[in-house]
């Protein structure tokens, strides 16, 4: 083997891996980011929506929790970006341009927001009745209840399943590479396909990925700590 | 909570930016998100190569448009185009009466023959007896599948997202035969791998019904503009000899064909 | 692609709600919901290009057959991984809970996909370089795709389900293991009768929603050239130009697939009694 195309400088790899990685990070937390506002709203709608909402939003995170990511980029990655022009264009603006990237967010982040709302709506059923109650009695309206008591009491039930949905969601971003966006996968892949070094650069990808899994996996131990202080331990 | 609202403040803000809405000259040329030598190989600083990039160039060039390389996978590229993600297709995408029906096609710009690669030593001819239920690898989607499904019928297709992987998997033994653009086995036979593993065992007959006049631009049918620019900025680089020039630093014949 | 990375928190999130009862769907908004979604398949069916389904029909059930064969056989045996995974990780030794835990970790630290192109691609590279390799009686194995599919597909559920076999193993209750020994059980019976079952029934709500997440997961081995259902309409596409009907189609037959799959398990886990539990 041949480590020193794994150099951080041309003719090496390395510097090209570690581009492909910070685009794969910025295209997780971008649509991990999304995923949360879709979370955030899709479990409010779920809770206290309307029963039409309730509905869509059901048919929502059904459809695309049964259905594979990898059909889901491959088919949204397309159409989502042809749907989007023609609907711009029948609303009478230009097009919009839509890069790589925004797309990658998009479809990552309307995947992640279904599993966000089912987590985020099961963090809000563990909050006790009564402190939303009492908001309630305190005369609050509904948006001030929801900023400031629902979101807050629900953080720390919340976490556990929004940090595994980190997790999830870095390695989601892998299959971008399937439709031809530049991440760290595909950038392997490149590396790999020009050099033919197969081996070593896909075990090199598979250790960036684990540093990334490793270094999440103390912050969000750190932030898990920070936000049940004052929480029963429950029983494992 | 106020770190859960500004990381949502920053995603939107991030969105808005990268959503810049496309001006008039900007083309987006797409190309096949891996490596395909010696016509178009990403490099270890990231950036595009080769000799259809250098063309790229000069053709866009020639008809002041302001081109940006944008990678996309083989099996998605004439989605992408009609799709609206890039605007241009320059892939060593051959012209055939198919594609036809879904893109439009600039004039040619290059062609090249198919040919068959074995393993060194292998007695394999490029015949239909001869690779009977022999697992013949090729690029999903090309030309040379459509070829090896109608000439090679009796032998075991296999095929592949990628050209690299088709070579890949010959190296491995896991083929024994690929079918290919003959340009681009030419450097997959120079380097290491191809040297130690493989040989050339012929180019295919011709079959223009399949292989159709050569490689051009892919552009979307409603497109005319673009494709008359890239119609004109061919005939030009062809004129004045940029094309024999771009050409010299790759290839010792006519890439042109007749 | 969505497994859960700690296992405590499996059943909060992925029960599913209860299945809607017929007369349930017949609440007026329901209708009109109903309505409108005919009314899209309708349009879907008469504006969009169907004409190809009955040419490929028989591809496609070919391909279904090896999405289903893939999905039965490494969830089998990644569930037999598993649960030695998971037991070595509570009981040790160190030698052998350390190297499992690696194991879990690695897995479920890195996207299936690169562990695929690993194995496939990786692992092909370096064939050349070991002759020998092709008088071996498993060369006509390592020249087939399927066998790398079934192998990361097995590794990774067993990655996932280990991890959930620890938790599981190490929450059966130590007053129930002190009972059986207190009978005289030998470590050996104690573990086959009393831990293993116990820890098994405790696994057992996270097996549906891992089950769906590994057929979600399956359509990735279509990347290292097996005919799976995913293949097959990629081949579609490829052949028929049209690029969004088969996709939706697609991810219409993976709806379905992820809906017999939930019913089946419902439908067992409602005879396996959890009263106690």
């Amino acid at each position: 083997m041949n480590w020193e195309l794994l150099a951080l400088s041309p003719p090496g790899w390395g510097g090209a891996l570690l581009r492909g990685l910070v685009t794969s990070l910025e295209v997780a937390a971008g649509g991990y980011a999304l995923g949360q506002m879709i979370g955030i709203l899709g479990s409010a709608g779920k809770l206290y929506g309307g029963p039409v909402i309730k509905d869509l939003l059901e048919i929502y995170t059904t459809v695309v929790r049964a259905i594979p990511e990898l059909v889901l980029i491959v088919l949204l990655y397309y159409a989502g970006t042809a749907a989007l022009n023609n609907l711009m264009g029948a609303l009478g603006f230009s097009s919009v341009d839509i890069s790589g990237m925004l797309a990658g967010i998009l479809v990552i982040g309307l995947v992640q927001g279904a599993y966000s709302t089912e987590v985020l709506r099961g963090a809000i059923l563990a909050i006790p009745p009564g402190q939303i109650e009492a908001a309630r009695a305190y005369g609050m309206p509904p948006v001030m209840v929801m900023r400031r008591i629902t979101l807050p009491a629900m953080l720390p039930h919340a976490i556990p399943g929004l940090a595994n949905l980190w997790l999830v969601t870095t390695k989601d971003t892998a299959l971008l590479a399937v439709v031809g966006f530049t991440e760290l996968t595909l950038a392997t892949r490149q590396a790999a396909g020009v050099t033919h070094e197969y081996f070593m650069f896909f075990s090199a990808a598979g250790v960036l990925y684990l540093a990334v899994t490793l270094v999440s996996n103390v912050l969000l131990q750190i932030l898990e700590r920070r936000t049940s202080r004052g929480m029963v331990r429950r029983r494992t | 909570m106020r770190k859960l609202t500004s990381a949502l403040i920053g995603a939107a803000a991030c969105a808005t930016l990268m959503a810049g809405v496309a001006s008039a000259e900007t083309v987006k040329v797409g190309v096949a998100a891996e490596p395909y030598p010696p016509f178009t190989v990403p490099d270890a600083a990231g950036n595009w190569t080769g000799w259809e990039v250098d063309l790229m160039g000069a053709l866009c060039n020639k008809a002041e448009l302001d081109c940006v390389i944008t990678p996309i996978a083989w099996d998605g590229i004439i989605p992408a185009l009609t799709a609206g993600k890039i605007d241009a297709i320059m892939a060593s995408m051959s012209i055939t009466p198919e594609r036809e029906e879904q893109i439009a096609f600039s004039d040619k710009y290059y062609s090249t023959p198919g040919a068959i690669v074995t393993e060194a030593g292998s007695d394999i001819t490029p015949t239909n007896e001869s690779l009977s239920d022999k697992v013949l690898g090729v690029q999903v989607s090309t030309t040379n599948q459509a070829y090896a499904e109608k000439h090679f019928a009796d032998a075991k297709i296999k095929t592949y997202q990628t050209q690299d992987e088709v070579n890949q998997d010959l190296y491995a033994g896991r083929i024994d035969a690929e079918i290919a653009d003959l340009v681009t086995l030419q450097p997959f036979l120079e380097s290491d791998n191809g040297k130690a593993c493989c040989e050339m065992v012929g180019t295919v007959a011709q079959d223009v019904e399949i292989y159709g006049p050569g490689i051009g631009v892919g552009l979307r049918k409603d497109d005319t503009a673009l494709l008359e620019k890239f119609n004109a900025a061919i005939a030009a680089v062809r004129e004045d000899g940029t094309y024999a020039e771009i050409s010299k630093k790759y290839f010792d014949f006519d890439i042109y064909g007749d | 692609m969505n497994r859960q990375d700690s296992p405590d928190d499996i059943a909060d999130i992925e029960t599913p709600p209860p299945l809607p009862r017929l007369s349930a769907l017949m609440r007026p908004h329901r209708i009109a919901i109903m309505a409108v979604a005919l009314a899209l398949v309708v349009l879907m069916a008469v504006k969009m290009r169907w004409d190809w389904l009955p040419e490929y029909a028989g591809m496609l059930l070919a391909g279904f057959w090896i999405t289903a064969v893939l999905l039965v056989a490494s969830t089998v045996l990644g569930f037999l991984l598993a649960v030695p995974l998971g037991l070595v990780q509570v009981t040790g030794p160190r030698i052998l809970s350390w190297p499992a835990r690696i194991f879990c970790t690695v897995i479920r630290g890195t996207p299936l996909l690169l562990q695929l192109w690993l194995l496939y691609f990786g692992l092909g590279s370096l064939f050349p370089g070991i002759p020998e390799i092709r008088q071996s009686f498993l060369w006509p194995y390592l020249r087939e795709a399927w066998p790398y599919g079934l192998l990361a597909l097995t590794l990774s559920y067993a990655g996932y389900e280990g991890e959930v076999m620890r938790g599981a193993f190490a929450g059966v209750p130590n007053g129930e293991l002190e009972a059986a020994r207190a009978y005289g059980m030998s470590r050996w019976k104690v573990l086959t009768r009393i831990w293993l079952p116990r820890a098994i029934h405790r696994a057992l709500p996270t097996l549906a929603g891992e089950t769906v997440v590994q057929l979600k997961s399956t359509p990735l081995v279509a990347t290292i050239t097996v005919i799976d259902l995913y293949a097959v309409v990629g081949d579609i596409r490829q052949s028929t130009y049209l690029t969004y009907e088969p996709l939706l189609f697609l991810a219409f037959l993976y709806l379905c697939l992820t809906g017999i799959l939930v019913t089946i398990f419902r439908h067992y886990e409602n005879k396996i009694p959890t009263r106690g539990m």
